[in-house]
């Protein structure tokens, strides 16, 4: 049997434990108790998941967070699981999906629903959801958090370079060091309570209610910071629902959290800040980047980042674009071709490129579902993603008891999450009367965030805040 | 500008932009190169520097070093996020360059590795004359090579091992 387990790696170790038991479609696979389903199958040479419900076309992951239902299969019965975000168990039983999942039987799928009270609730656990939790908690708030992963740190566990931004704050760091320290943090801390693995999935006229694989609890909170994240866009090209075909995040995740190679030969599609980063990290662990395509005229992440990848060989393709995925039941292959400055792909100009895997990294988009479902009053801002919230200087939206923070009020990255976090989390409990963190803390925070915005790469992002920061 | 299509730094545009050391400063002893020559909003080496050495006009500014500072201490290349800092030392018998290094396996003292060129390309092997192995998670391995020919000392940017 296939194992794709990365065994040694220059930053990472993984503690994989003791293998335990998991049956797909009736055959054996090594599976360790930290890992999650997908996870678990794709290290077995598991690619494809279920089948389209109405093509029968073949899929496999492609967020690997929990955000894109990509990767549903039954799990012990229960059809349209998330398996990239269930963690296995020993006896567990695994199978592909065929088309829409049968619900199952009702009584005991549904154990009953809890209610809880909060004073903050947090919903998400990445870089701004950690922050937020542990100024409201430090200000004198009692906080709830919700993460739908298995554990904490959302994207920052897998930023294993070391951060950009002020040395004031965590710059010259990994990412991973940062995340570390702040889920000890938030883990000792008593007014501090985390539910990992629920799901936050609907608004209920001021409750939220999340669940994970067994329990329902409905909660009722006084201030809400909605800090979900984002998620990446798809690109439009033949084939791109192949299994091997997934967003950069989801190579990031099996290889920076499970220790799990995405593939042999990566072919990165943009090269942004996340494409960059994350071909590097590719080749740390070992494995093949057969090149970077871009379709705008230069490289749109740091520069820095784009001459770490090509001192190692790698060819930036940039007025490139993919056309199209080859391969029958996984990807074997890609087409690329030129673009002209429309573009427009030019006649002539194809290539095959071989490749068992194409990562996309074209842009993320703020994961916006909750606060949507609140009815705030949002803005299209095609600077920060997509639709954000609108809000004021500390993060409070159109409802006075809804924070929004980090990527999911506007595409940024990590540092600047971290303190939108911070603002937001201080500004909640500041609202619930609660101020042992004295409001200059909070206003330094919001100075050095302009303060890091204020270069030319931070140009874009403030055009887009002039168009939602525009609350009392 | 090309090196904003392919990622490799034109080193016309650093030695006619102030990024490269003198002749004269290389040889009385090791150096500190910066390619780093875009604003991007990040500062850490300028606090890691002992010597007051780097300036750089806010967080978004491009640092400048100050060679006649300079004293080739390191500090700077093992925070710097872009791995874009790197000593250049023609003082030695045998010219020298040090390149942080972030792969498996790490070579090792003594060892010959490939050198390699801002595009990736080979520029003949080398001797390892150190290893500073990475002391802690936010840390970068450092690689010191030595050659003997100097005009490599502008040029070499990485290394393969094997």
């Amino acid at each position: 049997m296939d194992d794709n387990r990365i065994a040694t790696h220059p930053i990472l170790t993984w503690d994989r434990g003791t293998p335990v038991r998991v049956t797909y479609d009736g055959r054996q696979i090594t599976a360790y108790p930290r890992e999650t389903v997908a996870m678990a199958l794709y290290a077995a040479g598991v690619k494809q998941y279920s089948t389209s419900s109405r093509f029968y076309r073949p899929r496999g992951m492609f967020c690997a967070i929990g955000k894109c239902s990509s990767c549903m299969m039954r799990v012990d019965g229960i059809p349209n699981t998330r398996t990239c975000v269930l963690q296995v168990q020993d006896g567990m039983d695994v199978e592909t999906q065929h088309g829409d999942g049968k619900f199952p039987d009702v009584q005991a799928a549904m154990k009953g629903v809890k209610e809880k009270n909060a004073e903050v609730l947090v919903v998400g656990g990445g870089p701004a959801g950690l922050e937020a939790s542990l100024w409201a908690a430090k200000a004198g708030a009692d906080v709830i958090l919700l993460d739908q992963n298995p554990q904490l740190g959302g994207q920052l566990v897998k930023q294993t370079h070391k951060f950009f931004g002020s040395a004031k704050e965590n710059a010259g760091t990994r990412g991973i060091t940062i995340a570390k320290k702040l889920i000890e943090e938030v883990v000792a801390t008593p007014s501090i309570t985390v539910y990992s693995g629920f799901t936050a999935f609907g608004w209920f006229q001021g409750a939220v209610c999340a669940a994970d694989q067994d329990h329902a609890v409905l909660f009722q909170p006084r201030k809400v910071i909605v800090a979900t994240g984002a998620a990446e866009k798809m690109l439009m090209f033949r084939n791109n629902d192949m299994p091997g075909v997934f967003g950069a995040g989801a190579a990031q995740t099996l290889m920076n959290v499970y220790g799990i190679k995405p593939g042999n030969k990566v072919l990165m599609v943009g090269a942004g800040n996340v494409g960059l980063i994350v071909s590097y990290q590719l080749m740390q662990a070992g494995i093949e980047v057969v090149g970077v395509v871009e379709g705008a005229p230069r490289v749109g992440g740091y520069l820095v980042h784009a001459s770490k990848i090509a001192r190692n060989g790698v060819r930036i393709m940039t007025r490139h674009t993919v056309l199209e995925a080859v391969g029958s039941d996984h990807v074997e292959a890609a087409i690329v071709a030129e673009v002209d400055e429309k573009w427009q792909p030019i006649p002539g100009t194809e290539q095959r490129v071989e490749c068992d895997t194409i990562c996309l990294s074209a842009g993320l988009k703020p994961s916006t579902e909750l606060l949507e479902q609140a009815k705030l009053d949002l803005a299209y801002t095609g600077e920060l993603g997509g639709w954000v919230a609108k809000r004021n200087w500390a993060m409070r939206t159109s409802n006075p008891d809804i924070f929004a923070a980090g990527d999911a009020s506007g595409v940024e990255e990590a540092s600047t999450a971290m303190m939108e976090g911070k603002i937001a989390g201080l500004q909640a409990a500041y609202d619930l009367g609660h101020t042992d963190v004295p409001v200059e803390e909070q206003k330094e925070t919001r100075y050095n965030l302009d303060d890091l915005r204020a270069g030319p790469f931070g140009a874009k992002i403030c055009i887009g805040l002039k168009c939602v920061e525009v609350l009392e | 500008m090309n090196h904003f299509e392919t990622g490799v730094i034109d080193l016309a545009y650093l030695r006619d932009n102030g990024f490269l050391p003198s002749e004269e400063r290389q040889r009385k002893g090791p150096v500190a190169v910066i390619e780093c020559i875009q604003e991007i909003p990040c500062n850490p080496c300028v606090s890691a520097c002992k010597f007051d050495a780097i300036g750089m006009d806010g967080i978004n500014g491009i640092p400048h070093v100050d060679f006649a500072k300079c004293t080739g201490c390191m500090s700077c290349l093992k925070v710097c996020p872009g791995l874009a800092i790197f000593i250049q030392d023609k003082s030695k018998v045998k010219p020298s360059v040090t390149v942080p290094y972030e792969y498996l396996p790490l070579p090792v003292r003594g060892g010959t590795v490939t050198l390699l060129g801002r595009d990736g390309a080979s520029l003949g092997s080398a001797t390892v004359k150190f290893v500073l192995a990475a002391d802690t998670m936010s840390r970068s391995s450092l690689i010191a090579v030595e050659f003997d020919d100097s005009t490599l000392c502008e040029q070499v940017r990485n290394i393969r091992v094997g």
